[in-house]
């Protein structure tokens, strides 16, 4: 008698993919649930008549100061309307805030609403400001951001480990003028200045370097002398590229890693198998689909991952598993035909 | 086992059934073709590039609706009742189909497991059969969709990208169903005649 387990194979597969689906929409629902929907609209948001701006009329008032070089107050005593420089620092520039990621906030959103009052008092140059986390941590709104990875990766940074909490997000990210860029922009050599823009803005410029260190501003053009095509991949390479940890996304890319760690063989970037590679190809296909939609965009494109499989050794393993295929049935096949007649 | 009279024909391939075999048997082809070509990435030997990975992507998706009618047939038919492996005395009956390819059919002895209306298969084919299309086409339909929407691989898994295990898997599969396909094809030629299977998959009549 034969013995027949009661099940279909078909069954058996079916169970197994309902638990693959089940924990890959579980996997996937803690990862990122608000991730895509919103970047469309954002996108059309972005160019806005300044006038129509709903906090416009409220930062004004601090605007008139803090939006130019120079402010004029009247002198309580002598009743002269007295013309001052506003120190740098201190100037907001507007175009750049109202294009900003921030424009929709009120300036005592974030400051003391004692600012209110001139001359402002002393002691209010002393408040904690706000750190990115403060307001964007734990936030399911801002989840496709991913800003707590990108804490983490900030805190095991060398910026985060070497000047500890003197390096906050507003080191490179300024809070007024800041804009999402490499999400948003089409021109991909846009996003390229704006991001190196960031790096440089410290490691270009003398005054903030010497903020956070003693050390004497290195030269960036020497220091990459030995980089061929240097001007060509300065323009098209972000300094990220090659002195951040990356990952398959390119969006948290905040783990700048010592400079004895950063990318300095050119087959790291220059093979088929390369630390672009994975993030490139996700990037890819993803504009594509953005770009032609989703059928065009998918089947039709030219994008495929050409290269991780390009082993050598299980090219010849392959092979030669192929070639004793093919050589078994051969000699089968021959042995075959010879006693048949 | 019942012993049926061979002279009469019987019927085993409904036309669904020999209709999911041709085109799977046409898309897996193109495939492997496209599969190969893109792997292998060559102007001057192989299809462009951008055509193979359009081609490739097609076929891909059509192979697995095919794929989702036999599932679905086999759930629903009798005709998955001859993928049921009867675990009992199985490696025996494996060590018998075995031994008839490798010597019994050089001395003309008869096939141990003829083909009835109750096992169309025979020990070899049965495992095989189920090997490929339960495990290993599922296999590459997975990793298929997973190169194909990469947003939905793994990020990383010990500092080796997601796509890299996706993509190799992939390629796994389809290795295994290309040298399943040459043994595949090489097997169908000890029907009565040479070409006697060959003609069954066609008109239905074994």
């Amino acid at each position: 008698m034969i013995y027949r387990a009661n099940i279909r194979p078909a069954w058996v597969v079916l169970i197994l993919l309902l638990c693959f689906a089940i924990a890959f929409a579980l996997a996937k629902s803690t990862e990122s649930s608000s991730a895509g929907k919103n970047a469309d609209k954002q996108e059309k948001a972005e160019k806005i008549d300044l006038t129509k701006f709903k906090n416009s009329e409220t930062n004004e008032q601090c605007l008139k100061c803090h939006g130019q070089s120079k402010y004029t107050y009247e002198n309580a005593e002598t009743k002269k309307m007295i013309n001052k420089r506003m120190y740098s620092e201190l100037i907001i520039k507007r175009d750049e805030f109202y294009v900003s990621n921030h424009k929709g906030f009120k300036c005592a959103d974030c400051h003391s609403e004692d600012y209110a009052i001139f001359p402002h008092a002393g002691n209010l140059r002393m408040e904690s400001k706000p750190n990115c986390l403060d307001c964007h941590g734990g936030d399911e709104k801002y989840a496709k951001f991913q800003f707590e990875k990108i804490d983490t990766n900030f805190m095991a940074s060398v910026h985060s480990q070497k000047h500890s909490e003197d390096f906050t997000c507003w080191m490179c990210h300024n809070p007024h003028t800041y804009k999402i860029n490499a999400r948003t922009n089409e021109n991909l050599k846009e996003t390229i200045t704006y991001d190196n823009l960031i790096c440089l803005s410290c490691h270009s410029d003398v005054t903030k370097y010497e903020l956070l260190t003693n050390k004497e501003k290195p030269n960036i053009l020497l220091k990459h002398e030995w980089l061929p095509n240097q001007a060509s991949h300065f323009t098209n390479v972000r300094c990220i590229e090659c002195h951040a940890q990356n990952k398959d996304t390119l969006i948290v890319a905040h783990q700048i890693v010592p400079k004895n760690m950063a990318v300095k063989k050119c087959e790291s970037c220059h093979a088929k198998n390369s630390i672009l590679y994975a993030s490139l190809f996700k990037y890819n296909v993803r504009e594509n689909i953005k770009k032609q939609g989703w059928f065009k965009g998918l089947f039709l494109s030219e994008t495929s991952t050409i290269g991780p499989d390009q082993n050598n050794i299980l090219n010849i393993i392959s092979l030669v598993i192929f070639g004793f295929t093919v050589l078994f049935i051969l000699i089968h096949a021959v042995l075959r035909i010879q006693k048949s007649h | 086992m019942t012993m049926e009279n061979h002279n009469e024909p019987l019927y085993l391939y409904p036309v669904w059934i020999r209709l999911w075999h041709l085109l799977n048997a046409l898309f897996c082809l193109t495939l492997i073709i496209t599969g190969l070509s893109i792997q292998f990435s060559n102007p001057t030997i192989t299809v462009k590039f951008s055509v193979a990975v359009a081609i490739h992507n097609v076929a891909g998706v059509l192979l697995s609706i095919n794929y989702i009618i036999f599932f679905i047939g086999n759930l629903f038919t009798r005709n998955g009742g001859y993928y049921i492996i009867s675990v009992r005395g199985f490696f025996q009956r494996i060590k018998v189909q075995f031994h008839y390819y490798t010597i019994g059919v050089f001395k003309k002895e008869n096939a141990p497991f003829p083909v009835t209306t109750d096992s169309k298969f025979n020990p070899l084919q049965q495992f095989s059969y189920v090997a490929v299309m339960y495990v290993i086409v599922p296999l590459a339909i997975l990793s298929g969709l997973g190169l194909l929407y990469p947003e939905i691989t793994v990020n990383s898994l010990i500092g080796i990208s997601g796509l890299d295990y996706t993509d190799l898997l992939h390629l796994f599969c389809g290795f295994i169903v290309t040298i399943f396909m040459c043994i595949h094809l090489y097997f169908c030629t000890f029907g009565k005649t040479l070409i006697s299977n060959f003609k069954s998959i066609i008109n239905g009549y074994h």
